[in-house]
């Protein structure tokens, strides 16, 4: 395994996070830590479709309704691709409702207590509709619809065909058909989200403090929205409590708490409950994935066809729009295998429920588990070893362009699959599975073999047509007059541990240490525009601009060194915080040189620029991580309760720059992914009622539902990112779902079923089970 | 609105007299009326348990209590853990074994785990798991909260012997 850079002091090595200490004192603050002088509760919509008749108030009481945000514009969100049908949502509920939480009014009063109470007494007439529930019945004619310019409620209608898919399908030695149900999820961070705005009349500026992960892009939305000067709206993203994509979106509630703030001339605010969050907080991973692979006889997979529907809910969101879902899952379907030949027909649906949006991994662990449930399928057909299946077909050489043009680049896909292997003792677990089989009891071992696309920059998201197009990252670093050291970072992480993987990779390039550098983000105010955390990508993209922008410090201090110790810059060395003529003891220390640029500028006798602060942007094509998960399983046929054993993850994120950060991001992907193969599911009824708005229906695993995961590193290095780090944020959720499903499957192998929905709850297995254990 | 009453809070050893309506729940009288924000709201229907103190020597759902039946009791939260700038052994731990992430669910399994260490200091590695599966963290996937707290066991046994 290759080794971190032997010059490197810092990364490659597990310190210890400096967001922690204020965290474990109670002396984070978050949003809902604000106080306020009005308080607001939403009113929302009791039921999924209908007409808003009337809005009875009581007298005298603040609450606003659609008709009073006249000079407000509603959100709508663009894809220039893709056949893309543009949705506008109001900013409250004007005319129509459409889906359960749906904000019809926001009721004010000085205590959110008060709020609560006020928002009891406003009464909602609504004629109510028949609602559409499910993707599949939207899809179908006769179907209501959900906004009227959207036939067939079809909003996005993806296809891509290469020319030589039909021979190729045609001439098929065997075609493995596979039909995949991924149930609706919640990202669920275990802080709701919060919002709070406050109008300073001497500045005559606005700030908004909210639960979000890129307070750039919302600054530009919502003073957009609002008609506000954006120079005028300071965002700030405090500490988040948690996001994984659901506080990447704009929550039309946080435009209104801006509007109030700045309307009433004083401070708001919301936090939501639990209820609204399950409610109307955005959902994902509601799709229905159908796969027809083409093999020839030597189980090579020649052709894919991939049909994805993807339920949107209501409404599509903003910035990434409600095709995020399906064209990832065009865009990536084929995975980490190596075929030529690929049909696809990728749908985003409207249906009266809440909103979609990207939530850690967006469509991966659903295309995941369709590729390598395929994949199984295909090996028992064939007679192989689900990892023989595997061998022969996984990327091998690199660069790699796929059949969808994404370039791939080196990885180690059979490598890592080859050490999950290893740590499973494959022969010995099928002699344990047989000995249990005898005794009633049924084991089962799955694999998932996966890429994980992650630091991509502007590229990926033109290519989707995106009208908001993410990408880069920009990193201002400033040594002040005293030498000590800021990052100002347009990434905003919220858990994520940058603030001490950043200072990580800045220590190294100008050989300080950590503890002088302080990285600052979450304040529009503070920090160069950027787009945010999200996408696995804060790390390989602010990562490479702060080595960029170190860079660059590191050229100014080596000249200004130069001219104040009389040696040539190629000469200068910097070490242990200071400039040194190498093999000399000749040094000047960084605060001196410091110093000397701000209130010394005279001596370098025009030749350097006063002060030290240097930016750099990287904007990276993207990079692909790679993993293999192995779970091991045991299915209680009794009570169809799946108990975890063992959980392997085999990796390569390219070079680890802190290994303890990198193992808890795993950690905590592979627990929300162990949630949506068994526990988290959002139902509603037929009305589009939603069943599980409480935390008591919507079951979060705890401590004793995760088993210890087993985690391999491999650091593959890669030309592809400027510090060789890959990305991993989204790994675990993407590879754990198809392990275990694969396991539950492969432990049922002598009844002759197959389970091919999440979750896979007990209700779910012992359904399947019932006619097999009938005979 | 119903009439607000007076509340006697000793949290952290300090006096705070708060007047609250009887409806106000203990989490929201911390937090709103003492100032205390170390104490997180994850669900106010007590699955979460990221609003966890401990009243009168035991470990609750701050969110199912009112403020009102706290009257006259010692109450602790996160705040009141460290003494100055010394860190509770826990909340070292934490740190050392990268127990938290987003930081939300920290102050709760701190204070639930604070106080079954102070019943039982001497706590096997299943009984640890079994009371840290009360409380709800979405970002560790609980693996290094598990081993902070059995390290942190592990160590009072060897201090002890």
């Amino acid at each position: 395994m290759p080794k971190p850079d032997p010059g490197s002091q810092w990364t490659g090595r597990s310190i210890r996070r400096v967001e922690d200490k204020t965290l474990v004192t109670g002396d984070g603050r978050f949003t809902a830590d604000l106080p306020a002088e009005k308080w607001v509760r939403f009113v929302r919509s009791p039921v999924a479709c209908g007409r808003i008749k009337h809005v009875t108030t009581p007298p005298g009481a603040l609450v606003i309704t659609a008709a009073d945000l006249g000079g407000v514009k509603p959100v709508c969100p663009m894809l220039h691709k893709f056949n893309y049908v543009p949705i506008s949502q109001p900013i409250l509920a004007h005319e129509f409702v459409r889906f359960v939480g749906d904000p019809i009014a926001a009721a004010i009063a000085e205590a959110p207590e008060e709020a609560e109470d006020l928002a009891d007494l406003v009464e909602i007439e609504i004629e109510e509709a028949s609602a559409v529930v499910d993707a599949r019945d939207a899809l179908a004619p006769g179907a209501p619809r959900v906004h009227a310019q959207a036939e067939a409620n079809t909003v996005v209608d993806g296809r891509f065909k290469t020319a030589g898919y039909d021979p190729a399908a045609a001439n098929a030695h065997r075609s493995i058909e596979c039909t995949i149900r991924s149930r609706r999820q919640s990202a669920l961070p275990l802080e709701p989200r919060a919002a709070h705005a406050a109008w300073d009349r001497t500045s005559g500026r606005l700030t908004l403090t909210c639960t979000t992960q890129m307070p750039h892009a919302m600054r530009t939305i919502i003073s957009e929205l609002l008609g506000l000067p954006e120079f005028d709206l300071r965002v700030i993203a405090p500490d988040v409590g948690g996001a994984f994509g659901q506080k990447m979106s704009l929550a039309p509630e946080f435009v209104l708490i801006a509007w109030l703030a700045r309307t009433l001339g004083t401070s708001v605010g919301w936090v939501e409950d639990r209820r609204e969050n399950l409610m109307a907080g955005f959902h994902s991973r509601d799709q229905h994935v159908t796969l027809e692979g083409a093999f020839d006889a030597d189980a090579k997979l020649l052709a894919l066809k991939a049909d994805i529907i993807a339920n949107v809910g209501a409404y599509s969101c903003y910035p990434t729009t409600c095709g995020v879902e399906p064209l990832m899952a065009l865009a990536e379907m084929p995975g980490p295998y190596a075929l030529r030949e690929y049909a696809c027909v990728a749908r985003g649906v409207l249906t009266h429920t809440c909103p979609m949006a990207p939530y850690r991994g967006v469509s991966r662990p659903v295309i995941t588990l369709a590729l390598e449930r395929m994949m199984d399928q295909a090996a028992a057909a064939f007679g192989l070893d689900p990892v023989e299946i595997r061998r022969r077909n996984l990327i091998k050489t690199f660069p790699y362009t796929s059949a969808t043009g994404l370039v791939f680049d080196e990885a180690s896909y059979v490598e890592t699959m080859e050490a999950a292997i290893k740590a499973v003792d494959i022969p010995a677990f099928r002699a344990r599975q047989t000995d249990a089989r005898a005794q009633g009891r049924y084991l089962g071992l799955g694999f998932a073999t996966f890429s994980e696309r992650t630091g991509y920059g502007t590229p990926a998201f033109a290519a989707r047509g995106m009208e908001v197009t993410l990408g880069w990252e920009t990193v201002q670093i400033v040594m002040d007059p005293s030498g000590l050291i800021e990052a100002r970072i347009g990434a905003s992480p919220h858990g994520q541990g940058l603030r001490t993987t950043l200072a990580q990779i800045i220590a190294d390039e100008l050989a300080t240490s950590p503890d002088r550098i302080k990285v600052v983000h979450g304040d529009t105010d503070r920090t160069p525009y950027g787009w945010g955390t999200f996408a696995s990508r804060s790390l390989v993209i602010a990562g490479g601009a702060s080595l960029l922008a170190a860079q660059k410090v590191r050229t100014k201090l080596r000249r200004m060194a130069s001219a104040l110790l009389e040696a040539a810059a190629d000469d200068i060395v910097l070490e242990a915080s200071s400039a040194r003529v190498v093999g000399t003891d000749r040094a000047i220390s960084f605060e001196a040189l410091a110093r000397a640029a701000y209130h010394e500028i005279h001596r370098f006798k025009g030749e350097v620029e006063p002060g030290i602060a240097e930016s750099a942007t990287y904007d990276p094509a993207g990079t692909f991580s790679n993993a293999c998960h192995a779970a091991i399983v045991e299915v209680d046929i009794e009570t169809g309760r799946v108990m975890l054993e063992r959980f392997i993850v085999a990796e390569d994120a390219g070079r680890l720059i802190n290994p303890m950060i990198a193992d808890g991001q795993i950690h905590g992907g592979v627990g929300q992914g162990i949630a949506n193969a068994l526990f988290e599911e959002v139902m509603y009824d037929e009305t589009g009622n939603v069943l599980t708005a409480s935390l008591a229906d919507y079951i979060v695993p705890g401590a004793t539902d995760v088993v210890p995961i087993e985690i391999h590193h491999r650091e593959t290095m890669t030309e592809a990112s400027i510090t060789k780090a890959k990305g991993l944020g989204e790994g675990g959720a993407i590879g754990a779902p198809a392990a275990i499903v694969n396991a539950i499957n492969d432990a049922l192998t002598p009844f002759g079923i197959a389970i091919n929905e999440i979750p896979a709850t007990p209700a779910r297995i012992r359904a399947a089970l019932a006619p097999a254990l009938k005979k | 609105m119903t009439e607000k009453v007076e509340i006697s809070l000793d949290i952290n050893g300090r006096a705070y007299s708060v007047r609250a309506e009887p409806r106000r729940t203990l989490v929201d009288v911390i937090r709103d009326d003492c100032g205390l924000t170390g104490t997180h709201i994850g669900c106010e229907h007590g699955i979460c348990g990221a609003c966890t103190v401990i009243v009168d020597g035991h470990a609750v759902r701050a969110c199912l209590m009112f403020a009102v039946q706290a009257d006259g009791k010692p109450i602790r939260t996160v705040e009141g853990l460290a003494q100055g700038e010394k860190l509770h052994p826990l909340q070292e731990a934490f740190m050392a074994h990268h127990a938290l992430q987003c930081g939300f669910c920290t102050p709760g399994f701190l204070m639930l785990s604070v106080d079954a260490l102070e019943r039982n200091p001497d706590m096997s590695d299943d009984e640890i798991l079994d009371l840290l599966s009360s409380n709800l963290c979405r970002c560790t996937g609980y693996q290094n909260i598990v081993k902070a707290v059995r390290s942190t066991v592990r160590e009072m046994r060897r201090d002890r012997a």
